[in-house]
């Protein structure tokens, strides 16, 4: 089943790509023993401003994408589902090949992830612009933005190895990212209301141009919110 | 759909940004505390992370050739009644200045309290006679690309120093050694690192940095937009 179209995807490779420029360059310029060993002040620092300056417009250009924006609204909300499977102990746990949380097509971990990386790079687009054009900044807000700048280049750095360790840790999840597709038992154990809602989705087109609410017929759970499934409670019983 | 839950991602963006902000306005102060608790200059934690303090290594060429003082040359000339070229004994030999000053670098970090010893430029200077017409002083530096001028009036104070050693030993090959510049009153771009020629000049030409935006006349505190 389709996860990420071609235009989500290409928004999050090309991110990835220049947040890896950035990281790189970012360590030539700031890690003292590759700093010696490498040098080349002045042509790492032009890399990194032009990729730093280009991190938004990826995410930009994807905003003509419907897909991209269904992606980024499912990514802003959180549900009380959500807030429960960050407290779980259990999220991982599966019941028949099915995941216990009725997580949708975003776990609460993927939309803080993303959340992060959207203040991240705003942050530090802010704070680099100070760095780049430092001439119309009092000296106070020159090395307040150096600070802000550094410290949260450490926890992009360690947000990032997390990123990677919980897509890579996963042979599903990287299919979703790369090739845009996974399978259903990837889907079952780990976004099940996403399973659902597009099954269900694709069973009510079915279902409505033959015949609706047959004996039987098992509930539609559409959505992943509680809202959602208080609007199918009535119906169900 | 009427509700889709609350946009806690929205609120993470905002509450990042907020903080951001927060963090230019208070940074310095938070900074300085992070540099006195674990920032002695030299301390292995401000060697590993940068943001931990101290010096950060700058260089603008892929790499430096290690001079070891023994081989080290320093060769002065223009417009000058004697050129000639200085060993590193030689330096040793004038008299001694010492100084102990804070290192700026005009992109925002400070390293409080460096003690620097070497040749006072004017003394120097005294040495090889300034012959009438010279305007400037330009610095090279041995790895091949940087470059650095001074005003002849700006080369004459006390605390422009060819210095030998700092932080109470010889200067390092990361620090510009085994003979680099200390400016003391401009930004750290002015102090040539790994000082290899000083020539008498009848213009002041701008160095590296200088003609990539950087102001030439370098004050702390008084140039590239600083105001305080």
């Amino acid at each position: 089943m389709i996860r990420f179209t071609r235009a989500v995807r290409s928004v999050h490779h090309m991110t990835a790509v220049l947040l890896l420029v950035c990281l790189a360059t970012a360590a030539v310029l700031y890690v003292p023993a590759l700093s010696e060993t490498v040098g080349r002040r002045h042509l790492f620092r032009m890399i990194h401003i032009v990729a730093g300056f280009g991190l938004p417009v990826p995410a930009l250009l994807g905003w003509a994408s419907r897909a991209f924006r269904d992606d980024l609204r499912r990514l802003n909300r959180f549900s009380p589902a959500d807030w429960g499977w960050l407290r779980g102990r259990d999220r991982r746990a599966t019941v028949g090949g099915r995941g216990i949380h009725p997580v949708g097509k975003f776990n609460a971990g993927q939309k803080l992830n993303a959340a992060f990386v959207a203040g991240a790079i705003l942050v530090m687009l802010g704070t680099g612009t100070i760095l780049t054009f430092p001439h119309p900044w009092p000296d106070m807000y020159r090395t307040g933005a150096t600070f802000v700048h550094d410290w949260l280049t450490l926890a992009i750095f360690v947000v990032f190895l997390g990123h990677l360790w919980y897509a890579l840790r996963d042979s599903g999840a990287p299919s979703g990212m790369f090739l845009g597709h996974v399978t259903r038992e990837w889907a079952a154990r780990h976004h099940p209301a996403w399973l659902d809602e597009m099954e269900g989705s694709a069973r009510s087109r079915t279902v409505s141009t033959r015949n609706f609410g047959a004996p039987g017929e098992p509930a539609d759970p559409s959505g992943n919110t509680e809202e959602g499934k208080d609007d199918l409670s009535p119906r169900r019983s | 759909m009427t509700s889709e839950g609350s946009p806690v991602g929205r609120r993470v963006v905002l509450g990042m940004v907020g903080l951001g902000a927060v963090g230019v306005v208070v940074g310095a102060r938070v900074q300085s505390g992070v540099n006195r608790a674990v920032g002695p200059v030299g301390s292995r934690v401000s060697g590993l992370i940068p943001a931990a303090g101290g010096f950060r290594f700058y260089s603008v060429v892929d790499s430096v050739k290690r001079v070891e003082p023994a081989d080290y040359r320093l060769t002065v000339g223009g417009l000058v009644d004697r050129p000639r070229t200085f060993r590193f004994a030689d330096l040793q030999a004038l008299p001694q200045t010492r100084m102990t000053d804070d290192f700026h670098c005009v992109t925002g970090w400070t390293v409080s309290d460096v003690a620097w010893a070497g040749v006072a430029l004017p003394d120097l200077l005294n040495v090889v006679g300034v012959r009438p017409g010279a305007k400037g002083v330009r610095f090279t530096s041995f790895d091949g690309a940087y470059t650095e001028t001074l005003t002849l009036e700006q080369a004459r104070r006390r605390d422009v120093i060819v210095a030998t050693s700092m932080l109470g030993g010889p200067v390092s090959h990361e620090h510009g050694g085994p003979v680099r510049m200390y400016v003391a009153p401009m930004y750290g771009y002015k102090s040539t690192k790994w000082l290899g020629g000083i020539d008498l000049v009848d213009r002041v030409k701008p160095g590296y940095w200088e003609v990539r935006g950087y102001d030439v006349d370098a004050w702390i505190g008084r140039s590239n937009g600083y105001t305080s």
